[in-house]
């Protein structure tokens, strides 16, 4: 390019001055990094230095600025210029502030300060500032998909910031579960006895709002587009589909409840009178405040026991193995119902761990002020004796096997989230349908879900499950986050919860497809990257349509055109690069983060030769996690060795493994990948990318050895943010392994 | 069988719970534990306990009249409030421990040869008796609950830590024959006959 | 006019050749000097102790506390009852309370107290304390070292707090786990404070100690045990029943566990006395039946 201009500013200030030859840094600056504008300033940070960057800009037409001073991660207030590209050599925490201040560390120190300034110059040589790509016709509307509690919230907070909504349920009514209760657990002072649902006035306001239209009896039936340009089907039951365009989706589509019908040990469905909290509300409602009257012979209930964790918290075929966290809660909700009533009747609540979340403690001592009973115990069976239900259980406090007869059983069943196909599940059952000769009916016994949203995405037509079949998503850093951009999930379909945690979610889910919206209009990305400007390319001639790019992607963003290229959607990728990460022909990359960014970065680290003794290590370290656990190692003045040299990347998933086989080639003796927690309780920012370089970097092992190089050569690292001490250590831990095993045997090759 | 007990029996039927809430001091308590056993843990007495408290909680809530009221347990309590102090739930757990100790004693099901229980009933009579307690015939009356050779044995066992009270003026072996206590022990004699009829009434204790 | 003025009730055992008679030396010695006045409530009773429970049961026991807070009331008003010894606070304090909260209880209380012909007229609105919270409190930790002439350097104290000195009422907002009261006491002397004391609010075993002697003395070995762990060279307490236990039964825990057992354990209102000048005798040092020799030096001098 020719309009190209390269600005280094070096920066003396908090001690770099002091520690490092600011005149040998210039000179590199100058004649290897072939800066055109060099200056060095004693406190570039203030007003004054900024200023003189922007001046350059302004005035000297520079177009590409490297700020040699502290971490990217600091002053990112002054250093923020969105006009031209630029990156940071890393001198104050990715040196002096992790080196001795010694006359005999100086010149290693030194060397560190050098290779950095090096290795920005090489990586500004290939960034350029992305183009803004602002969307005229991007789409504001939100669609929100499930009319309960947690869906009628979504639509009537984004309403009334101003953002036209589709309310789309499938019954003929709104209000979903919490509309079939007689009363909810409190949620006001002094949180002791049961309140009206709220989901009358929630309805009222829905219907009420001009900004929300509402469609009942209707299901998605096609979805495709991305952020900004979703196109949705919403066809009715009774025919007659409309197509829709918004920007945004929240999925609200709760829960089922558990099916019951598989505890036969307590004598459901046999006996009328052992019913599940549901029907329980049911008895309720038709009671309207008065005595509760059992089903099989309408006599007033006069006794009555709840079994907690029915077909739960239980690793028994068909139970589910989790805790749903609303139902003890509910139970003692119900057993007021009857103490309320009259406090003669007996209510006692079996259970083995009482949870009661929020403030439930409340209204669990407020239970027991009413005169409800409390035994732990585990319940063994329900079995009808003469007009009652004998309940055999055994006291977990008084380690006794007892029994009581009662007019009505209630079992407190769980949530099953309402989160349609699992793609998981889709792979497993084609994989064995392929792998199996004869088609077995056992395998392929699922039953069939019905899709929820009908994605066109080449990934599956659902958002990705997590476990249990919730819907995948970070549940305390990120929660209503899915791996499918655009689109957040709230409520019990992400986990099990009541009302009001439903509400929270709901409220919180509004606000980043608000977020979404907006972000799409303005061609910016989405978290954790959100306001990246830049986006994938490909170079089509290059790409042999080997389609791991659209496998691997975390967030369906990549489908496949007729030719069987990949396609990308933009405003549904995360730029987390996952798939340049995959990419074995390499044609894939961002104008401000690709191959050459990263790779020409290596190579341009001075390469001592094998007798000085200064081995070179590699670390390649995640932004989200690793990098910020060394930033703060530094600030604390941790030491560790001089001999390593980190890149920061935007994921451990989009590590390609041609960096790799560089680094060994280049003369490397040993490489370190650092990336976030992986697996199921996950950290990775970008859900799935440090699971992904952990499979591929498993592969690498074979090239070493064909290589004849010690596989310690290269290891992978799950860091934590908080990792601060432990960073520095495998740091320290690794360079005294690579002392051991000796240089690498290609270096100066 | 005790008149008191009697008459508690076909006050409440089924209902133990109710009978300890009503008669037991700060036995509306009772319902309000939540089995969370830091009183257990916390007893320095904890594991010469039969049932520790929230387990007699639980009997008591199952209904276990005989083998609650029957057992040793509570009079195992050193009245140290610890438990008292850690319960979550803020339940005085140490009076409800002596609430029950007293109703089992008045209904005559407290395990006769418990020594606490003998040795409260002795304190009380000696405290009755002058207004104030009487160390030295406390002492004695301890030494010969058991008879008089275990008694004499006692004493022996004692025999040179009397001295050493006796030696540093702790001990007054003349209170044995005189001790004068306040002015008109009769007067309080009559109060506390007052006060135990008063609560006798109040809890339907008959006669 | 003394600077304060409490109404006391100093409890049986505090009684002349009563087993904590020296405590009461010591206490009248340090009040002295602190130019406290202590103005016995005249023909007090006993208050029942913790014991009292299982045949004095609620109302008697209350009716007795009753008629000290009603005595002080008539004779000292307007004076806080302040009570040395641990069980008499709890007892009167924990009447005081339930007459507060219970309208019936309090007029049950009445009749009893008019019956019987004492001719009191019961208000119950005078505060209990006990003595180390009047000394805290109202005398402050710096007024408490005013008077220091003869500090007890080079002596470790373990300060066992014990249990009711502690539980359930508490001195000062203090934890109930870790009360520090009594080791900034100590300094406040210039003793110094063993500081990893463990067994500092442990049970010694109470009443139980007549009637249950063997788990109650398993109890006071280790409360002796940690003292001397912590390399202390005496106890120091705050409770005529913890004083009592834990100095006379560790000649029985000695014939029975083989240890040679010998912690003197002091009162803190003897430590007072002899770093304010008082003499062994004004200290009450000649109650102690396991000598606290190094306290006896200092007093010597």
């Amino acid at each position: 390019m020719t309009d190209r201009k390269i600005a280094t500013y070096i920066c003396g200030g908090c001690g770099l001055g002091d520690r490092l030859d600011l005149n040998q840094l210039e000179e590199i600056a100058r004649i290897e990094n072939k800066s055109d504008i060099v200056r060095t300033h004693d406190f570039l940070c203030n007003s004054e230095g900024v200023s003189q960057i922007r001046k350059d800009i302004d005035d000297e037409q520079v177009t590409h600025v490297v700020i040699a001073a502290c971490s990217r991660r600091a002053k990112t207030g002054a250093f923020a210029f969105d006009d031209i590209a630029f990156t940071r050599a890393n001198l104050r925490e990715g040196v002096i502030w992790v080196r001795p201040d010694s006359e005999d560390m100086r010149e290693t120190t030194q060397d560190m300060a050098d290779d950095y300034l090096r290795m920005a110059g090489a990586e500004i040589q290939y960034m350029q500032q992305p183009e803004v790509d602002r969307s005229e016709d991007s789409n504001k509307k939100i669609l929100v998909v499930g009319g309960g509690m947690s869906g009628m919230t979504a639509a009537v907070e984004a309403a009334r910031a101003g953002y036209r909504i589709l309310l789309v349920e499938k019954r003929g009514r709104l209000g979903g579960t919490a509309a079939s209760l007689w009363k909810r657990t409190p949620t006001r002072e002094p949180f002791s006895d049961p309140e009206d649902t709220g989901a009358g006035e929630l309805i009222a306001l829905v219907e009420r709002e001009p900004n929300i239209e509402t469609f009942l009896n209707s299901a998605i039936s096609r979805t495709s587009g991305a952020p900004g340009r979703f196109s949705v089907d919403i066809s009715r039951e009774s025919g007659g589909t409309r197509t829709e365009n918004v920007g945004a989706i929240v999925q609200a589509s709760g829960f089922t409840r558990f099916d019951a019908g598989i505890l036969s040990e307590y004598s459901y469905p046999a006996s009328a009178d052992v019913v599940d909290q549901h029907e329980l509300e049911e008895l309720a409602r038709s009671a309207g405040g008065g005595r509760i009257k059992r089903p099989s012979d309408g006599k007033e209930v006069a006794s009555v026991v709840f079994i907690q964790c029915a077909g739960q918290r239980s690793e028994k075929e068909g139970h589910l193995p989790y805790c749903s966290g609303f139902c003890c809660n509910a139970s003692i909700k119900q057993a007021m119902y009857f103490k309320d009533c009259d406090p003669g009747i007996d209510t006692n609540i079996i259970y083995t761990d009482l949870r009661t979340p929020g403030n439930g403690e409340d209204f669990y001592r407020s239970a027991q002020r009413k005169g409800v009973t409390f035994t732990k115990g585990s319940v063994d069976a329900v079995s009808p004796e003469s007009d009652q239900l004998n309940v055999s259980f055994t006291d977990l406090i008084l380690d006794e096997q007892t029994a009581v007869n009662v007019d009505l059983v209630v079992l407190a069943t769980g949530q099953v989230p309402n989160s349609g196909v699992s793609i998981e599940l889709e792979d497993a059952a084609e994989e064995s349908d392929r792998n199996a000769k004869t088609p077995d009916a056992d395998q392929t016994a699922e039953v069939p879900v019905d899709s929820i949203l009908n994605l066109t995405y080449r990934q599956g037509p659902d958002l990705p499950h997590l476990r249990n079949g919730f819907s995948d998503s970070h549940f305390i850093c990120f929660p209503y986050e899915t791996r499918r951009t655009g689109i957040y999930a709230c409520g019990p379909v992400r986990r099990p919860m009541d009302i009001a945690q439903a509400i929270d979610d709901a409220t919180g889910a509004a606000l980043k497809a608000i977020q979404a919206v907006e972000n799409a209009a303005l061609g910016r990305g989405a978290h954790p990257r959100s306001g990246d400007l830049s986006f994938p390319r490909y170079r089509k001639e290059g790409c042999t349509q080997c389609k791991r790019c659209t496998v691997e992607c975390p967030f369906g963003a990549i489908d496949e055109d007729e030719q069987r290229y990949p396609l990308f959607n933009e405003a549904r990728c995360r730029r987390c690069g996952t798939c340049m990460g995959a990419c074995p022909v390499r044609v894939i990359s961002f104008d401000n983060y690709s191959i050459d960014t990263v790779g020409q970065q290596l190579k341009a680290v001075d390469m001592p030769d094998e007798f000085d003794e200064k081995p070179r290590i590699l670390i390649l370290a995640c932004e989200n996690d690793a990098y910020p656990a060394l930033d703060m190692a530094a600030h604390q003045r941790r030491e560790y060795n001089q001999f390593v040299r980190v890149v920061p990347i935007r994921c451990l998933g989009s590590v390609n493994a041609v960096w790799v086989t560089d680094a060994l080639n280049a003369g490397y003796d040993g490489v370190m990948l650092m990336g976030c927690k992986k697996g199921d309780d996950y950290q990775c920012h970008f859900v799935k990318g440090s699971d992904m370089a952990h499979d591929r970097m498993g592969k690498i092992n074979d090239s070493l050895q064909q290589l004849q190089l010690e596989t310690e050569r290269v290891e992978t690292y799950e860091i934590e943010i908080t990792d601060v001490d432990r960073v520095v250590e495998l740091i320290n831990d690794y360079s005294r392994k690579i002392n051991e095993i000796g240089m690498n045997p290609f270096k100066g090759f | 069988m005790n008149d008191n007990n009697t008459a508690m029996i076909d006050k409440y039927r089924n209902s133990f719970l109710r009978e300890v809430e009503d008669n037991v001091e700060q036995g509306e308590w009772v319902k309000m534990c939540m089995q969370c056993g830091v009183c257990s843990g916390s007893c320095p007495f904890g594991p010469h306990w039969e049932h520790p408290p929230q387990e007699l909680f639980m009997m008591i809530r199952a209904g276990k009249r005989d083998a609650v009221l029957g057992t040793e347990s509570m009079w195992m309590c050193t009245s140290c409030y610890n438990c008292v102090v850690r319960c979550p739930r803020e339940i005085p757990i140490t009076h409800i421990m002596h609430g029950l100790a007293n109703y089992a004693h008045r209904l005559g099901l407290a395990p006769k040869v418990n020594p606490t229980r003998r040795f409260a009933k002795i304190f009380w009579d000696n405290i009755s008796k002058n207004g104030r307690v009487n160390e030295t015939s406390l002492s004695i009356k301890l030494y010969f609950m058991d008879g008089y050779s275990a008694g004499v044995k006692r004493a022996v066992e004692m025999a040179n830590t009397g001295l050493g009270m006796f030696r540093t003026k702790r001990l007054n072996p003349l209170a044995l024959i005189s001790y004068k206590g306040i002015e008109n022990p009769k007067q309080l004699q009559s109060m506390l006959k007052k006060a135990r009829e008063i609560e006798g009434r109040r809890k339907g204790y008959p006669g | 006019m003394s600077k304060y003025k409490y109404s006391f009730y100093p409890g049986c055992s505090s009684e002349r050749k009563a087993s904590a008679s020296n405590y009461m030396v010591s206490v009248g010695s340090m009040c002295k000097k602190l130019d406290i006045e202590l103005n016995e409530i005249p023909d007090w009773n006993c208050c029942g102790a913790s014991i009292g429970y299982a045949e004095g049961g609620e109302l008697p026991r209350h009716v007795m506390n009753a008629r000290n807070i009603a005595l002080s009331e008539k004779h000292n008003r307007g004076q806080d009852i302040v009570a040395s010894c641990a069980a008499c606070w709890l007892g009167t304090k924990e009447t005081s309370d339930r007459l507060s909260a219970s309208e019936q209880l309090l007029a049950d209380t009445k009749d009893v107290l008019e019956e019987a012909g004492l001719n009191v007229d019961l208000k119950n609105e005078t505060p209990i304390r006990h003595m180390v919270e009047a000394l805290i409190e109202d005398v402050g930790y710096e007024e408490l070292e005013a008077p220091v002439t003869r500090p007890l350097d080079n002596i470790k104290f373990a300060g066992y707090v014990g249990c009711q000195t502690n539980r359930p009422f508490g001195i000062d907002g203090e934890s109930y786990e870790n009360p520090m009261y009594l080791d900034k006491m100590v300094e406040t002397v210039g003793g110094e404070a063993v500081t990893d004391y463990e067994k500092k609010v442990t049970c010694c075993g109470g009443a139980l100690a007549f009637s249950e002697p063997e788990k109650s003395q398993e109890q006071i070995k280790d409360i002796v045990e940690s003292a001397y762990d912590q390399g202390a060279d005496m106890i120091v307490t705050p409770c005529p029943v913890c004083q009592l236990n834990v100095e006379i039964y560790q000649e029985h825990i000695n014939r029975k566990f083989g240890t040679k057992f010998s912690m003197p354990v002091t009162y803190y209102s003897q430590l007072l006395t002899v770093s304010y000048g008082g003499s062994a005798r004004e200290a009450g040092l000649d109650g102690n039946i396991i000598k606290a020799r190094k306290l006896e030096e200092i007093a010597s001098k």
